[in-house]
């Protein structure tokens, strides 16, 4: 009976959802224990399409968490994430990467053997329709899917700007680049929704100025919404048009960058803890 | 390019081909056995290198697959006379004791030789390949073992220790040779492919992978599969090549020898583990020399069998320190790359005169950390 109510009210929320085809992701009071740690505690977000919004906070704050949970890599102890009206909580990452969210990661992963055009490509395989049969035997089908991907590929490449070092190996990229080459990546999933994961860290301002601005550009020419993990404030303040302020696993403060820079509790848990740190 | 270097291949293969005809008849049977070898190391090294060096898969079962391979093309090749007489200690069971497969199917036995060893493949890859990490070359390593203990201890099946003797010399060359060029050309095809790439991208990051929409279970165990397919295939062509199959035949060895040959040939590279599994079956007739009992002056030093792989686990040692890449590396041997090399050779001895190249093996070592 009770379950059943939960299904029938589950139901309505999600019809809700989709009605309200502003709202993209809502994650819903989640909770991520790692045995006796807590590092999320009763989290709840909601982005509206096309919002940039930032998830800031002190190290070991559980920033990282929120998008491992996100994106699959962990199934939340409570509650659930919703994406375009679908509950995806506890969806294996590579179901949820095809339903449009895509990640970075905090340290550049990318596959570093492979050649900057191949690292974009591998995102595409999940799209192939063509079964590795049809690819030993290079089938028509095939062999059309693999040029039409390659072609994708290098547009992709041009559209970012890495479309020079094609046939470069990923490794030996310089880092900024990489770091490009990373959101490239997770553009070639075709996502509705980006997740950056301190995208400037390491950075030096310059590539850190080169990188708020392809942000911006990206977001509009693939009509992104994009959630971002930044310690950079310079580049929070600067592009993010809603904050998230976490601090040991419990959000403390939400606002726009002025608003959040004003913020007490914020000053105190965060910007405070600096001072004192250096003090 | 691409036109010029599809015709070179072609050619090759032609080349290939006309040789193995030539060869066939007129070469002396030692000289064949070997060639015969060399094709049985690549099928079984170039699949092999699909999961260990292309997908990062850490497998140590190829001898169990090969096993699998070499037992099943056996039962279903062994003519029926012969089965009664080679199975006296308990009577061979049913089907096979009734039926035995015209030479003209052989091929037929290799492909079920294969797909007896996939599915072995499916059961230690469907619990395994699902966890991260080490576990593979754990559950593969033990699989080996149980394919063993049951092989020598199912006699009704496998004759146990004594094995199965007699079976009809069907690995001619060009069975030999005409399935290693299949097996590299199905391989390469592969790992070139959409699918060879989101292999490669699970060696590179695992979690990269996973994250940008790779199946992971799904294409370790597409690669694991293959891999056993070949595997059993080699087995199967082993089987028929030195008419016996025993448990001892497919002991750990086997997987020892296979590594070598991909380590040295470069891990994750198809013409690196073709050239070396030629030149490990050279070798190892080569090296028979180092086991001759010989007297050095006053000195005398009896045979000692076994004193190859002392050999050859020197060369790996030392190629671990001074070449870790192996070979080829990651990286194939290719058309554009061969008539680059004199180029090449010209300017290294161009730069080796101008002092500037210090020590090869600096570079070595240098080219891996990076």
């Amino acid at each position: 009976m009770d379950k059943d109510r939960n299904r029938v009210a589950r139901s309505i929320d999600t019809a809700v959802l989709r009605d309200s085809q502003d709202e993209i992701l809502k994650i819903e009071h989640v909770t991520m224990k790692f045995g006796g740690l807590i590092a999320v505690n009763d989290f709840s977000l909601s982005m509206k399409r096309g919002e940039l919004v930032g998830l800031i906070g002190p190290n070991g704050a559980g920033k990282t968490t929120v998008f491992n949970v996100i994106t699959g890599q962990y199934t939340p102890s409570d509650g659930r994430v919703l994406f375009d009206g679908d509950d995806i909580t506890g969806l294996p990452p590579d179901i949820i990467v095809t339903r449009g969210i895509a990640r970075t990661f905090q340290n550049v992963r990318l596959f570093n053997g492979l050649t900057v055009l191949d690292n974009v490509l591998v995102s595409y395989h999940s799209r192939i329709r063509s079964s590795f049969l049809e690819a030993v035997f290079r089938t028509k089908r095939h062999l059309e899917e693999e040029k039409a991907m390659r072609q994708n590929g290098i547009d992709l490449l041009r559209q970012v700007g890495l479309e020079h070092l094609a046939n470069e190996e990923a490794g030996n990229l310089p880092y900024g680049q990489q770091r490009r080459l990373e959101i490239a990546r997770a553009l070639a999933t075709s996502p509705k929704l980006l997740l950056l994961d301190e995208p400037a860290a390491g950075m030096n301002p310059e590539e850190t100025r080169q990188l708020m601005k392809f942000i911006q550009d990206i977001r509009d020419k693939y009509a992104l919404t994009i959630l971002l993990i930044e310690h950079d404030m310079h580049v929070v303040m600067g592009i993010c048009e809603r904050i998230r302020v976490l601090d040991y696993g419990i959000s403390i403060a939400e606002g726009s960058p002025v608003e959040i820079q004003h913020n007490q509790r914020v000053i105190q848990a965060y910007l405070g803890e600096e001072e004192r740190a250096y003090a | 390019m691409k036109e010029r270097n599809f015709r070179l291949n072609l050619a090759l293969i032609v080349l290939i081909a006309l040789s193995v005809w030539w060869a066939k008849d007129r070469l002396n049977p030692y000289i064949l056995r070997v060639l015969n070898t060399a094709a049985i190391y690549i099928v079984a090294a170039v699949s092999y290198n699909l999961v260990n060096g292309v997908t990062g898969q850490f497998s140590l079962g190829p001898n169990a697959f090969m096993a699998l391979g070499g037992f099943t093309v056996a039962l279903l090749m062994l003519p029926l006379p012969q089965k009664e007489m080679v199975y006296f200690l308990q009577p061979l069971i049913w089907p096979f004791n009734s039926f035995s497969l015209p030479q003209w199917l052989f091929g037929l036995s290799l492909i079920l030789a294969g797909l007896v060893a996939t599915a072995g493949a499916f059961i230690v890859g469907v619990p395994c390949l699902r966890l991260r990490g080490d576990y593979l070359a754990i559950a593969t390593f033990g699989f080996g073992e149980i394919v063993i203990v049951l092989a020598n201890n199912a006699i009704s099946i496998t004759n146990g220790a004594l094995g199965i003797k007699g079976i009809p010399e069907y690995s001619t060359l060009p069975w030999t040779v005409g399935c290693a060029v299949i097996t590299v050309l199905f391989i390469r095809n592969l790992v070139n492919s959409s699918y060879g790439r989101a292999m490669k991208a699970i060696r590179e990051d695992e979690v990269a992978a996973e994250a940008m929409g790779i199946n992971l279970f799904r294409h370790k165990m597409l690669a694991f599969a293959v891999s056993a397919f070949f595997a059993g295939v080699s087995g199967g062509l082993l089987a028929t090549l030195i008419t016996t199959v025993s448990p001892s035949l497919f002991m750990f060895t086997m997987t020892f020898n296979l590594l070598i040959i991909i380590v040295l040939g470069g891990l994750g590279s198809i013409t690196g583990s073709t050239v070396t599994a030629i030149i490990f079956a050279v070798l190892q007739e080569l090296l028979r020399e180092v086991e001759a009992p010989r007297t050095i002056g006053p000195i005398h030093i009896p045979g000692i069998t076994g004193m190859r792989m002392i050999v050859f686990s020197i060369m790996l040692i030392l190629l671990m320190l001074f070449y870790r890449r192996g070979l080829f590396g990651k990286g194939e041997a290719s058309w554009d790359g061969l008539f680059a090399l004199p180029g090449r050779v010209r300017e290294f001895f161009e730069r080796l005169r101008r002092k500037e190249v210090k020590s090869w093996t600096r570079t070595g070592i240098e080219s891996h950390d990076q």
